[in-house]
């Protein structure tokens, strides 16, 4: 890179500006991008960064975010007019993919490399390296002790290393001193906690790159099925590296739906059980049942089925003026906890003239309803068709209130239309107008229309929001998350200490060559980190020597 | 069982209230006593363990400035080589009646733990289920993490009972908020939290948030204390003189912090990995999940500018409070007033 003899994150930047010998106004870039890299990977700067990802996280999470609800910024653009159109300018509501944010994310990351990998290296030299030898006065050591010798000092010293070695230290003699230090895995969980965030990053980008996922409303029977194909969901999103190819062929189908729900209403459980068919494979399709339900989701073909949100269909069969019957089965929307349900069913064939065969676009029918799973048996909505509430989410008391309309649907426009909704300008151009309203129409009853048509309301079936994702990072980032974990937890207990004893032959130190009785051992302690438990650990150690004899 | 939960509770909040008031005794009577054997150094003469560690926060290697205080400890003594001259509090030396009553507060705050637990278990046995599925009984977990988290501190270190007072202030306010503002009658998950996922990541989630409150309030005593050994005597810092002494307590923040990171960590991933089989995605900017990221960064902030010798003491505990303040924000801004995929606060 730059500059390989990067300095340690932690050294204070004194801001010299060194320009480096030699001719040409090269040296000055590589001056200033040696003390840009130096300043990007210090201590201080990392830290400034990690508080900018805090405080620009927040505008995420105060403003909708068209990753988490699409509707909610379409909202919030339209009741805000301007001031939203600068803060879509801004990324505000794409926060979390936005340049300013991947700006710091990425320069932390750059930072954090720039770090790890001269701790990295000096780390893997001391763990080949021998212990430091002791320092000249042991005595200036935050823990210190001096015993007289208990024997002969290469025997004294021999045997105070296995003493240290029995206590998992890592131990160097060297000619009247012990060298030993333990604790490495500290450093070491802290590299590999760092190495995994830049880890869980790549699983995050493997993630958004070949991901994809899209997400269905599913009305339960055989007519309703859908393939896993990109036309067939109501939204998706497909990863870079994704196309609409590369979704693996298979076949969903709701067969049953059941909730369960306590008494005030509060959802119990949720269990679809769907029928699936599986392409791949060179055994031929093969198909099966599976249930599915909240939080335990099917795993097909690599990616995962989900069950996010579930409805009434209800079933409308409409006799045009001609006689000719039609079928809706068309998924209301619920607008709240009891489930009273909103949406439209649509039949842009209606009024075909048998005599002619022709369809006259201005004679279309349609009929936006609120569906009552359970109507208050006192509610007056069950006398007009004015918006009741549903009081419970089961269907105890099922009542359908339908609006007809009849004139153009604006269908025929090409642009693509609501399937929940009338088209509020053909409405507003007066092109589609009211004709009735019905009362709460009971399962099988019979609603007769001006015109003599009739519309009869059959009953519901339950539909399902299925959301199908694949995401090949997940298991790449599990990996990363574990070992941060790991890391983090031998990062915050690991201890790094070191101890020396020196057999001092009083006086003359070791100038003198003498090999025989030394005067005095001193044993002096450093605790490289902050460490409360040290003192008991040295006390402990000197006190092992005097019991086996090495000090007196 | 739901109602006798409710009068738990009630007992809970009179008992820390009781405790509180005993710690404020304590405080405001031994306040000469506990001056004066702050002044007192500790001289050899009475070393022992406690002692002995104590001293050696000042001569961590980390911290340079706190070796160069003990230039030269006594060859042949090595419990003085380890008095470095830091001021500390003994505890059970003298201060008479007020310790008593300190003692009576430590008993007074166990008889709360102890309705505190049966109130969490009532709650449990009324709901037929772990009692943390909504965010009333979350803060009466965390709660109660963090009296356990005090109460195992007190037992380990006499020393840092005058920290009682705020401890107690701390878990009474959030039971008080909790019971007034947020009560939620017993009653059923709903699917989505029926998962063992709940027993382990809210369970995390809440020993981490409890541990992180005494954090939080030693943070705070950390602060006031320096300030008041930095001359200061306006109102804060005058609480500062009953303190313990500000290395002993800076670094109780830190290792108070350095338990609960891991944990609150775990409850992250976790949290992710429930959201991968509820959600479909094990990570998608909810609110919740945006401010425990906003958390994690802070308090991963903390343990880095602490670690860091030209970051002062100071600022590195201002960052550990800032974390709590996202904890708070996350707990309280969030669960009531943003609406995400983990809005099951239940609060009407």
């Amino acid at each position: 890179m730059v500059d390989i003899e990067a300095p340690p994150a932690d050294r204070v930047d004194d801001g010299t500006f060194v320009v480096p010998p030699g001719g040409g106004p090269g040296r000055w870039v590589l001056a200033l991008a040696r003390r840009g890299w130096r300043q990007l990977t210090s201590m201080r700067t990392a830290l400034v960064l990690l508080f900018l990802l805090a405080v620009a996280a927040i505008p995420g999470s105060v403003l909708p975010q068209r990753r988490v609800n699409l509707e909610k910024v379409t909202g919030y653009l339209n009741t805000h007019g301007e001031t939203g159109r600068w803060l879509d300018r801004c990324w505000l509501f794409d926060v979390f993919s936005s340049p300013w944010f991947s700006a710091i994310y990425l320069l932390l990351f750059v930072s954090l490399v720039g770090c790890l990998v001269p701790r990295l290296r000096t780390h893997a030299r001391a763990l080949v390296r021998q212990p430091p030898d002791a320092p000249s006065r042991l005595d200036r050591m935050p823990v210190h002790a001096v015993g007289a010798p208990g024997g002969d000092a290469s025997d004294d010293l021999a045997r105070l290393a296995t003493l240290l070695r029995a206590r998992r230290f890592r131990v160097a003699v060297r000619h009247d001193t012990v060298s030993a230090e333990k604790g490495y895995l500290k450093e070491s969980g802290n590299l590999l906690f760092h190495f995994a965030l830049l880890a869980l990053l790549l699983g995050v980008a493997v993630s958004s790159w070949y991901g994809w996922h899209g997400s269905r409303n599913l009305v339960a029977g055989p007519d309703g099925a859908f393939c896993n194909t990109l036309p067939q969901y109501d939204d998706y999103g497909l990863g870079a590296r994704v196309g609409a190819g590369d979704l693996p062929p298979f076949c969903l189908q709701l067969d049953r739906f059941d909730a369960a729900y306590h008494a005030d209403g509060q959802p119990a459980s949720f269990r679809a059980s769907m029928s699936y068919t599986l392409a791949a494979g060179s055994g031929g399709p093969t198909a099966g049942r599976a249930q599915v339900s909240v939080n335990h989701p099917l795993r097909l073909a690599g990616a995962g089925v989900y069950l996010l949100g579930h409805g009434y269909a209800p079933v409308i069969r409409y006799t045009d003026r001609y006689g000719r019957a039609q079928i809706s089965v068309t998924p209301f929307l619920p607008s709240d906890e009891q489930l009273t349900s909103q949406g439209v069913a649509t039949f842009p064939d209606a009024n075909v003239d048998p005599a002619t065969g022709r369809r006259d676009p201005n004679d279309q029918v349609a009929f936006s309803g609120v569906y009552l799973p359970t109507m208050s048996s006192d509610d007056p909505a069950a006398l007009s068709a004015t918006a009741g509430a549903s009081v419970y989410p089961a269907e105890r008391n099922p009542r359908l209130l339908l609006v007809a309309y009849r004139g153009n649907l604006g269908m025929d426009t090409g642009y693509a239309q609501s399937v929940y909704t009338l088209d509020q300008s053909q409405l507003d151009s007066g092109k589609l107008r009211k004709v009735a309203a019905s009362k709460g129409l009971a399962p099988g009853e019979t609603w007769a229309l001006p015109d003599g048509s009739t519309v009869q309301f059959l009953g519901t079936r339950p539909w399902v929001t299925l959301t199908v994702r694949h995401d090949p990072g997940e298991r790449f980032v599990f990996g990363a998350a574990v070992c941060l974990l790991v890391g983090l937890l031998l990062s915050l207990s690991g201890k790094r200490r070191r101890i020396w004893f020196r057999a001092d032959s009083g006086g003359g130190g070791d100038s003198g060559g003498v090999r025989g009785r030394p005067a005095r051992i001193e044993v002096g302690g450093l605790p490289r980190t902050d460490y409360a438990g040290f003192t008991a650990e040295f006390d402990e150690i000197v006190q092992a020597a005097r019991d086996e004899g090495i000090l007196a | 069982m739901s109602g006798l939960s409710d009068q738990l509770m009630v007992v809970t909040i009179l008992a820390y209230l009781v405790a509180m008031i005993g710690y404020a005794a304590e405080l405001s009577f031994g306040a000469r006593g506990m001056v004066a054997r702050t002044a007192t150094r500790v001289s050899a003469a009475a070393p022992g363990r406690e002692l002995v560690s104590v001293g050696l926060a000042a001569g961590g290697a980390d911290d340079p400035g706190g070796a160069t205080v003990n230039p030269a400890g006594a060859a042949s003594d090595p419990g003085g080589a380890a008095s470095s001259g830091v001021p500390v509090v003994v505890e059970g030396d003298g201060g008479g009646r007020a310790a008593l009553i300190g003692r009576w507060a430590v008993a007074v705050t166990v008889v709360g733990w102890c309705a505190h637990l049966a109130t969490i278990v009532t709650r449990g046995l009324a709901a037929h289920r772990v009692p943390w599925g909504n965010m009333y009984e979350f803060v009466l977990v965390v709660c109660f993490v963090g009296a356990t988290a005090w109460m195992v501190l007190v037992a380990r270190r006499p020393m840092v009972r005058p920290l009682g007072l705020f401890v107690t202030l701390a878990i009474i306010v959030l039971l008080g908020l909790d019971g007034m503002r947020l009560y939620t009658s017993a009653g059923p998950l709903m699917p989505a939290l029926n998962s063992y996922w709940l027993k382990i990541h809210v369970t995390a989630a809440s020993v981490a948030s409890g541990i992180l409150l005494i954090g939080f309030v030693a943070a705070v005593m950390t602060l006031i204390r320096i300030g008041y050994d930095g001359g200061r005597r306006s109102f804060p810092y005058t609480l500062g003189a009953r303190m313990p002494d500000a290395t002993g307590l800076e670094r109780l923040t830190f290792r108070v912090h350095a338990f609960a990171f891991p944990i609150w960590t775990f409850a992250i991933m976790c949290g992710a990995i429930w959201a991968r089989e509820a959600w479909t995605q094990y990570w998608s900017w909810d609110p919740k999940e945006t401010w425990s990221f906003i958390a994690w960064v802070v308090y991963a902030g903390y343990l880095h500018a602490r670690a860091t010798p030209s970051v002062k003491r100071t600022v590195a505990t201002w960052i550990a409070v800032v974390g709590w303040v996202t904890m708070m924000i996350n707990l309280f801004a969030i669960n009531l007033v943003v609406s995400g995929l983990h809005s099951y606060a239940g609060v009407k």
